[in-house]
């Protein structure tokens, strides 16, 4: 737990500095920044929905992880999956009730985000392509793809989405209590919450995550012990990217209602962060994609004293300083337990 | 006529990528992974429009630009090098903090969140815009020389063997008492000044900064090196193929049949087929991504 705290104080340092240098006081923007965000009902609710997004791609970025594979795809993953849940939601029958659609809903998105992420895997198991230069050079490639589809073929004139899914809506928080009323949080949250749970189950208590997490530690040793290392890379893939994928469903089924160019963006890099932050542990994405939510809707709040893109900068403070610590941390700890055991 | 305007314009996109994957190439082949480019060169592009705006002179934008591209990349050696951080992790954040940090400081000093206000530049306002206008812009003779002499101390300096030494086998090159760590921080450094003369590059040309004006171009430079597979020469050209793709692109808008996304999509595709290895094996330095072993 130590290098995460060590992290976020680097970050909280750097933010006094520019604070400062723009002449305001600490104090004042990080009680706004609370204030904005967990201090009322509508603050939260953003703080919500944005750790929904968050929650997915974040366990989508911790599974390939434990695999040993950086999915730097997110992002493309995260949309691809929206936009197809999104294109299928406009051919249902309109009658067509909830409970039914959903499960439809789910499995498009996750075929949507499935795709992209599988082929990065299956480039990396059949010809060995790197899998975080594949990642970054499938986002460009399937958001202009995507681009390309909404802008020739769905989009509503004049805007840049899709017109509105028939059925399958879901409702947001604010219909169940009254108090979070205006901000996007909706049940999708509750979608990720199991999403954390299975993953859980399936990294820690089944056999095909135990392989994944052998090949993670060591692709020889797993391969020895009778592993298909290549088969769990592209099925390792396969999952993490759709698990991005549903997570498209917050903005389609939750919040607009139909699929909105670049959407996305930036939810992957975050995710990232979120897995790093997390410890690649399913309960700790959680955590984490609380956090970097509050820093995303914390800056918005903010934005009178300070520019709201300090929070950018403190969050790839954060990355930086939980990337640099979690090492060093360890090897001074290392060296702690040796001078005691001498 | 048409094919030299063509050329020209194709030489004036290619610029950013050559600088920026002509520092890319040193890093990777110190073993040092080279996802921050984008970051070195938004830094590079911010710190020449403030270099040229205070400095009333172009040439204060480049010091200013070089200088921070090497920051960013001082930066990243300390976290990979020093500290051992994941360079993936780190790279990814060099990019995020580059936008950050830039937007921040273009509120901060300039009161806006879109542009920096007008700088001088070398721009085409300035030089022209024909062929010949391309000699009296002196970024553009560094820009093409900038492969050709990273291809030279790659192969004929003893610092560039010392580079490729511990991209490749780091162990062997230590034990033969090559500073390991002290060659990859130098070839990181490089590689952020020179990037960041990308950045420089395209801020002097628009007289401004704008907002993520970089746009995915470090991603492009990248994509050009591992096409490029990792040597200077073939990096040249995949530079001007991308840009030529993108010149076509532009000079075919309108009657092009092909959509403008499916060019834009050019240099990925071709990276991803290049790394799989359908038309030859691309592969990186033995070392790459593992400093911290």
């Amino acid at each position: 737990m130590l290098p995460p705290i060590v992290a976020l104080l680097i970050a909280a340092l750097v933010g006094d500095v520019l604070i400062i240098t723009y002449g305001q006081s600490p104090g004042a923007v990080y009680r706004l920044l609370l204030e904005g965000t967990w201090g009322n009902a509508y603050g939260l609710g953003q703080v919500l929905y944005k750790t929904t997004t968050l929650t997915f791609t974040g366990l989508s970025v911790a599974i390939g992880l434990r695999a040993g594979l950086f999915n730097i795809g997110a992002e493309s993953q995260l949309a691809a999956g929206g936009f197809l849940a999104a294109i299928i939601g406009t051919w249902l029958p309109a009658g067509l009730p909830s409970v039914l659609a959903l499960p439809v809903f789910i499995l498009a998105a996750a075929i949507g985000g499935g795709a992209v992420g599988g082929a990065a895997g299956v480039l990396k198991a059949r010809w060995g392509a790197h899998e975080v230069i594949t990642t970054i050079m499938l986002n460009f490639i399937v958001l202009a793809l995507l681009n390309y589809l909404v802008v020739a073929h769905f989009k509503v004139f004049d805007t840049l989405h899709t017109s509105d899914i028939r059925t399958g809506a879901l409702p947001r928080l604010s219909d169940m209590m009254a108090m979070f009323h205006g901000s996007a949080a909706n049940v999708v949250l509750f979608l990720a919450l199991a999403a954390v749970a299975v993953a859980w189950w399936y990294l820690f208590r089944s056999r095909a995550g135990y392989e994944l997490r052998a090949t993670g530690l060591q692709p020889q040793a797993a391969e020895y012990g009778g592993v298909n290392v290549p088969r769990v890379w592209w099925q390792a893939m396969l999952i993490s990217g759709a698990v991005a994928g549903v997570g498209g469903l917050n903005f389609v089924l939750g919040y607009k209602h139909y699929y909105e160019d670049g959407f996305a963006t930036g939810a992957g890099f975050l995710g990232i962060a979120v897995a790093l932050v997390g410890r690649n542990n399913p309960v700790g994405v959680v955590v984490a994609a609380l956090l970097f939510a509050t820093l995303s809707q914390g800056g918005l709040a903010v934005n009178a004293l300070v520019p709201k893109q300090m929070v950018e900068v403190l969050q790839a403070v954060v990355i930086i300083a939980v990337a640099t610590s979690v090492p060093e941390v360890r090897r001074v700890l290392r060296s702690v337990r040796k001078d005691r055991a001498a | 006529m048409m094919l030299l305007a063509f050329l020209t314009q194709t030489i004036r996109i290619a610029m950013p990528y050559l600088f920026a994957s002509a520092g890319g190439v040193l890093s990777e082949r110190s073993g040092l992974i080279a996802l921050g480019l984008e970051g070195y060169m938004l830094t590079g592009a911010f710190c020449a429009a403030l270099g040229s705006y205070y400095g009333h002179t172009p040439w204060a934008g480049v010091a200013a630009g070089v200088a921070g591209g090497a920051a960013f990349a001082l930066l990243y050696a300390l976290c990979s090098i020093r500290y051992k951080a994941d360079q993936v992790v780190v790279g990814v954040a060099i990019n995020l903090l580059a936008v950050g940090l830039t937007r921040f400081f273009l509120r901060f000093i300039f009161g806006s969140s879109s542009n920096s206000p007008r700088v001088p530049g070398f721009s085409v306002a300035e030089t022209g815009s024909g062929f010949l206008a391309l000699t009296h812009n002196p970024l553009i003779w560094l820009g093409a020389s900038s492969i050709p002499i990273v291809a030279w101390v790659l192969y004929r300096t003893p610092f560039g063997l010392r580079i490729r030494a511990v991209g490749e086998h780091p162990g062997a090159a230590l034990s033969v008492g090559v500073p390991v760590e002290r060659v990859r921080w130098l070839a990181v450094t490089l590689s952020g000044a020179i990037a960041g003369m990308g950045g420089v590059y395209l801020a002097l040309d628009q007289q401004q900064f704008s907002d993520q004006m970089t746009a995915g171009r470090g991603f492009i430079a990248l994509a050009a090196i591992i096409f490029g597979r990792w040597d200077p020469r073939r990096i040249g050209l995949a530079c001007l193929l991308f840009a030529a793709a993108e010149t076509f692109q532009i000079r075919l808008q309108g009657i092009s049949r092909i959509p403008t996304q499916f060019i834009e999509m050019i240099p990925y595709v071709l990276t991803i087929i290049a790394l799989a290895g359908v038309v030859g094996r691309a592969v990186p330095p033995a070392a790459l991504g593992k400093a911290d072993e």
